[in-house]
């Protein structure tokens, strides 16, 4: 017992777990505002890849970090065109095609990155964001050690969770991508273009993803490997559920998140005799008990993976 | 610009719809051979003799494209009825680890002609047991399976290594993690001598015909149809939903479950966490790209199988990563989406 409250009372414990929701953040709110607009994104993981390999190979390339993160969230809106066009205009299986798109965008992130930085014993790295402190709040006791460890794009995930939330509930674009999510033709009658909204939601949700993965390799790693998403995007994506559609508790669902895992991570060292892949597969099986339990509360978007065509029903 | 359903649909433009999409794919990832600064009809070139072009690399296609056949088919009758079964990379290693589980310990003397069928039997049952979860969760609190059978993928591989590394690891391996190997009698004979090819892709053959029947022309290939083309509709036909739906649990999550068993049996004798290079996923293409269609999957596990064994030889021969086989496969599910859609649709200004 006295095992748990010492890693519950260590900063270093809360340090890491905003280090681990960062990806997640980011990765849960795109997926969220693809789905708020009724359209499951199921290419996040393919994306996420390409972007932790793209904005890692921008700045080995010279390119400056937030360059870098750029460079990621323009390569996951280009995917984001192409799962658009297979799901909106084409009104394909919104299931297969996000598989194609994840399929095809982390074969695509092997082999450009095998081909632009060939096998060598210990792989390249970069020079990764350095941990930034917000005066002021650097000063607090505890929760000053915390943040004081953090780089910026955790901070940029911690204020886009907010912004999100405004504009999902608060602004005129957030009722029109909220309406085409349930009802596009209701959306289509008030003057709202259903096709452009999925879109854009779609585009600008996959760019998120793809900074979500970017910031595994520019700020929580310096270097890119195959297999480095780990299944990140689907956690994202059953994450999504356990927020039920809501940006705050999306923001919340990954810090709670984050903290099993962090909190795992440290018993792993501590505890004898259980075999580490016991904990290894907690988060799994986490997300799973989370989708049961908010599976049936939840409110999903009546049109999610349905397809729209105007003047069809 | 608008899409209009096409009423009549030449057998002509179903045939040609996989072979267009192919092409496309090939002429895709050409674009991407020739930016590496490779000539891009040498790779092809490459490609076909080196899954082809010898007695040895013929056999060594048609092993790898034996898994394939049978997690493709598992896709194929699972999303016949709208089981998104994603789950099959995790089937087919829990398929492996039953494989040799039970037959480095329980079954380690028994005589081939007992041995073997109780092993694919029990590769089989694994996978199942690995599906039938996410669905069970489906139907009970409708949670999406694709999002849990996914999740199961990762744990699968964690318990396969857990196992490996602890009761059924092999002392003889040198510390690698390695499972105890089953039995040389449990073993399938080869199927040609001197390769490694198995009888395993017999029955792998076999199997897709008889799933093919079972689909065409059985009571429960029908309602599987129908739940897959609407649920509602079925239930209302009398269907029962839930239990055929199970069923088709049992036979997706088996069939991968058996690649899994006829893996171990066939090729390797035990299972190491890299015993599949993505067969589960690589399923899901070769179910698309079949269009679902049982026998389709044979060609197109053979499409796949000849781009993976062939783009080895070529990678080395001309300096580019292999990874292109698997964009090459991918890019090829993408526009086999497309050409099925353009097939049933024409565009009407």
């Amino acid at each position: 017992m006295s095992i748990v409250l010492d890693i519950i009372a260590s900063s270093g414990l809360w340090a890491a777990v905003l280090r681990i929701a960062t990806p997640l953040i980011f990765g849960t709110l795109g997926a969220l505002l693809c789905e708020r607009a009724g359209v499951l994104n199921l290419g996040i993981e393919g994306i996420m890849t390409f972007g932790a390999m793209v904005g890692w190979l921008a700045v080995y390339h010279g390119a400056d970090l937030w360059t870098g993160l750029l460079v990621a969230a323009l390569a996951g809106a280009v995917f984001g065109l192409l799962h658009a066009s297979l799901t909106v205009t084409l009104g394909l299986s919104q299931h297969v095609s996000g598989l194609g798109v994840t399929l095809f965008a982390s074969s695509l992130s092997y082999y450009l990155f095998r081909l632009i930085v060939p096998l060598s014993g210990s792989p390249p790295t970069i020079e990764p964001f350095a941990p930034v402190n917000v005066p002021l709040l650097a000063d607090l006791p505890f929760i000053g050690a915390v943040l004081s460890a953090q780089t910026p794009p955790t901070y940029l995930a911690l204020l886009l969770a907010l912004l999100l939330a405004y504009v999902v509930f608060r602004t005129p674009l957030g009722l029109a991508i909220r309406m085409t999510g349930e009802n596009p033709h209701a959306a289509e009658a008030q003057g709202v273009n259903p096709m452009a909204v999925r879109y854009g939601a779609v585009i600008v949700g996959s760019a998120l993803m793809a900074v979500g993965g970017g910031f595994l390799t520019l700020s929580a790693f310096n270097s890119f490997f195959p297999t480095m998403i780990q299944g990140r995007g689907w956690i994202c994506i059953a994450l999504v559920v356990f927020a039920s559609w809501r940006p705050g508790r999306a923001l919340f669902g990954a810090l709670l998140f984050a903290f099993f895992d962090a909190f795992q991570l440290r018993l792993q060292t501590a505890v004898d005799g259980v075999p580490y892949q016991v904990f290894l597969m907690t988060p799994y099986i986490l997300s799973i008990v989370a989708l049961c339990v908010m599976a049936r509360r939840a409110r999903v978007p009546q049109a999610l993976m349905q397809p729209y065509r105007r003047g069809e029903r | 610009m608008r899409f209009e359903r096409r009423e009549h649909r030449p057998l002509a433009l179903i045939v040609l719809t996989p072979l267009l999409a192919v092409a496309a794919a090939l002429a895709l990832s050409g674009l991407l051979i020739a930016a590496a600064g490779a000539p891009v009809l040498e790779a092809y070139w490459r490609i076909l003799v080196g899954a082809f072009g010898s007695r040895l690399s013929a056999t060594e296609t048609l092993t790898r494209a034996t898994p394939l056949m049978l997690t493709g088919l598992a896709a194929a009758v699972a999303f016949r009825a709208r089981v998104w079964n994603i789950g099959g990379e995790g089937q087919f290693y829990f398929g492996a680890i039953a494989t040799a589980a039970v037959g480095s310990q329980l079954l380690a003397g028994a005589p081939g002609y007992l041995s073997i069928p109780l092993l694919l039997l029990s590769g089989a049952v694994a996978g199942m047991v690995l599906l039938i979860v996410p669905l069970w969760l489906r139907l009970r609190f409708s949670v999406d399976e694709v999002v849990t059978s996914l999740l199961l993928n990762f744990v699968a591989v964690l318990v396969v290594s857990m196992l490996i590394d602890g009761p059924l690891k092999d002392p003889l391996a040198f510390g690698w993690p390695q499972s105890q190997s089953v039995a040389d009698a449990a073993m399938l004979p080869k199927l040609v001598a001197r390769s490694r090819l198995h009888w395993g892709f017999a029955i792998a053959l076999v199997l897709a015909f008889v799933v093919h029947f079972v689909q065409s022309r059985t009571v429960f290939g029908l309602k599987s149809r129908a739940a897959g083309l609407s649920p509602e509709g079925a239930v209302f036909a009398g269907v029962p939903l839930a239990r055929t739906l199970f069923l088709v649990a049992c036979l997706s999550g088996g069939l991968a479950g058996l690649a899994g068993a006829v893996e171990v049996l066939g090729v390797k004798g035990y299972v190491t966490t890299d015993l599949s290079p993505g067969f589960g996923y690589s399923g899901i293409v070769v179910a698309m790209l079949a269009g679902l269609h049982p026998l389709g999957v044979v060609l197109a596990a053979l499409f796949t199988a000849t781009m993976f064994v062939g783009a080895d030889g070529m990678s080395r021969a001309l300096k580019i990563p292999s990874y292109i086989a698997d964009v090459t496969v991918a890019l090829s599910l993408i526009t086999m989406l497309v050409a099925v859609f353009f097939a049933q649709y024409r565009i009407r200004r």
